[in-house]
């Protein structure tokens, strides 16, 4: 059966290759932290599974320290000029959306395809992760089509994933150190705490109080950890199940569903979703600029899960 | 209930007082995990491991990255070029219905579980974004530097409200399995189709506050003011 690992090894030599391009850029003056930064992400992809939870905590660590204190810093490899850009954009016409085009079509097609394909009895595909394996291949294929239509060099190819890789910096791992910050919260009981506190604080017989603070503290938590997944189970523990299910005869299917939804919200308004971080850093925008046009947006759908969640969840749905 | 996991609330403390002091995120994120597994009790070569398992077993999310290196090669031979001078040749499109349609195509996409479709590095960046601009371009003129900024913001909120308000609705995506799983380990038994169905009313909500949004967005770029507007 075809495994994650078919999507980490690529993004392990990719992230290598970036590392290397980094060490021998001598116009960086980080050269040396971009290439451990790179470099420890790297050997996570490819040696990951091998390494036990210390030495990948440990990894951790160091490359918080390089990218956190350290630092990366944006290397500016030769590219094309603006006007450069133009003539090439008018010689390649429209191919020139063929290799972008293909990441979404082979990613379609991989999910509808190897969701139910099976060899001797067993999924060709881990059908948990076909979503993902699809779009490394889809991205693979892309990159072959790119190569080949622009005849760039292998070279060029590195430059180009560094220049972009830099821009993104530091914020590249964020999103999977707020999932392992949801996990030492889950082991440390953070969400039986808040249930606690909220149990003493909350008015013993108010359905609606008990909404709010459910769906405004799916929204908080979110703010916090930058991720609905990692506030979910926190706030489930303490309020969702224990007091909108348990105390107040709650549907459980619209306590969650609605709950996440307001999580959603948290994560349009908050700097430390990756969702905010990396399209800021793509677009080179200021600080806020995305979260700003979304956050209107985020208070009215936060508003109206509220009420949708206080007019649903107690009655009785067949 | 005994005083460690009260204790492990000052973890969350050292994130919220990171964020607003702006220091580096993942500095905050990794001393606030670190606080509150050790306040929470554990000792630190749990908490270490703790992190590095939860690092390792979410390593799919980065795996979006891959498609940078293509992104950068058709970038570096003119694909936003390219975006913006096919998009300007259909007068009818403004920067606002452009994106109100790949709002819809974004959020409709993501409810059947097509979530690869979208993206900020392989379709905002390199072609949303530069698109919207040249549909600006095409009604309103040359664009001010705010005004091409606050699109680029929108073109990427766009495809963020469209994702997140989209995937709840589709079964067998993570947001679903997901609370399906939390629900269980606090002994909930939910069908993931129930969970998926209650998603669609928060989603039409945020479809129309959104389009309604980008609405004023080209009232606001073609009154040439890029201020943000009181709501």
């Amino acid at each position: 059966m075809i495994g994650l690992s078919a999507a980490y090894i690529p993004a392990g030599l990719a992230f290598g290759a970036i590392a290397v391009g980094s060490a021998v850029d001598r116009d960086n003056p980080k050269r040396w932290n971009n290439a451990a930064f790179w470099g420890l992400f790297s050997a996570s992809f490819l040696a990951g599974d091998y390494l036990g939870d210390l030495v990948n905590g440990v990894l951790v660590l160091a490359m918080v320290v390089t990218g956190g204190l350290g630092g990366i810093g944006l290397s500016r490899p030769a590219t094309t000029s603006e006007a450069a850009r133009e003539i090439l954009a008018r010689r390649l016409g429209e191919r020139l959306f063929v290799p972008v085009l293909l990441i979404p079509a082979t990613a379609l097609a991989g999910t509808l395809i190897f969701a139910h394909a099976r060899f001797g009895g067993v999924p060709l595909v881990d059908p948990m992760q076909v979503t993902v394996i699809s779009l490394a291949a889809g991205a693979i294929l892309a990159l072959a089509a790119a190569v080949a239509l622009t005849r760039a060099s292998p070279r060029v190819a590195v430059d180009e994933a560094r220049r972009l890789m830099d821009q993104v910096g530091w914020a590249a791992i964020l999103p999977q150190l707020l999932a392992a910050l949801g996990a030492v919260f889950a082991l440390a009981g953070v969400g039986h705490a808040v249930g606690e506190i909220m149990g003493v604080v909350l008015p013993q017989g108010s359905r609606l109080a008990v909404v709010a603070a459910f769906c405004l503290g799916m929204a908080a938590f979110t703010m916090i950890m930058g991720n609905a997944f990692a506030a979910f189970p926190v706030l489930t523990a303490g309020l969702g199940a224990p007091l909108i299910v348990g105390r107040f005869g709650g549907d459980p299917a619209i306590m969650g569903a609605i709950g996440m939804l307001a999580g959603y919200c948290g994560t349009r308004m908050t700097p430390m979703a990756a969702h905010n971080i990396v399209p800021t850093a793509l677009l080179r925008l200021p600080p806020g600029a995305v979260i700003r046009a979304q956050t209107p947006t985020a208070l009215f759908v936060l508003a109206a899960n509220i009420v949708l969640m206080d007019a649903l969840v107690f009655r009785h749905w067949r | 209930m005994t005083a460690a996991p009260m204790m492990s609330l000052l973890g969350v403390a050292v994130v919220i007082v990171g964020l607003v002091a702006r220091f580096n995120p993942i500095l905050v994120v990794t001393a606030g995990a670190l606080v509150t597994g050790i306040a929470g009790g554990l000792d630190p070569v749990s908490v270490v491991s703790a992190l590095g398992k939860g690092f390792n077993d979410s390593r799919f999310i980065s795996v979006a990255f891959l498609v940078l290196p293509v992104i950068g090669l058709l970038e570096r031979a003119g694909l936003q070029a390219r975006a913006r001078s096919l998009i300007s040749r259909i007068t009818a499109v403004t920067a606002g219905r452009l994106l109100i349609t790949y709002l819809a195509v974004r959020q409709l996409t993501a409810a059947v579980g097509l979530l690869a479709l979208g993206g900020q590095a392989s379709m905002v960046r390199p072609l949303i974004a530069p698109m919207a601009r040249g549909a600006a371009e095409t009604s309103l003129g040359t664009l001010s530097e705010d005004s091409g900024r606050l699109i680029d913001a929108h073109a990427a909120g766009v495809d963020n409200v469209g994702a997140f308000f989209g995937e709840d609705i589709f079964i067998a995506l993570g947001s679903v399995l997901l609370i399906q799983a939390v629900l269980l380990q606090n002994k909930l038994s939910v069908e993931p189709l129930r969970i998926a169905l209650w998603g669609i009313p928060t989603a039409l909500a945020a479809f129309t506050v959104h389009a309604f949004r980008l609405v004023l967005l080209d009232r606001r770029l073609a009154r040439g003011s890029t201020e943000e507007p009181r709501e």
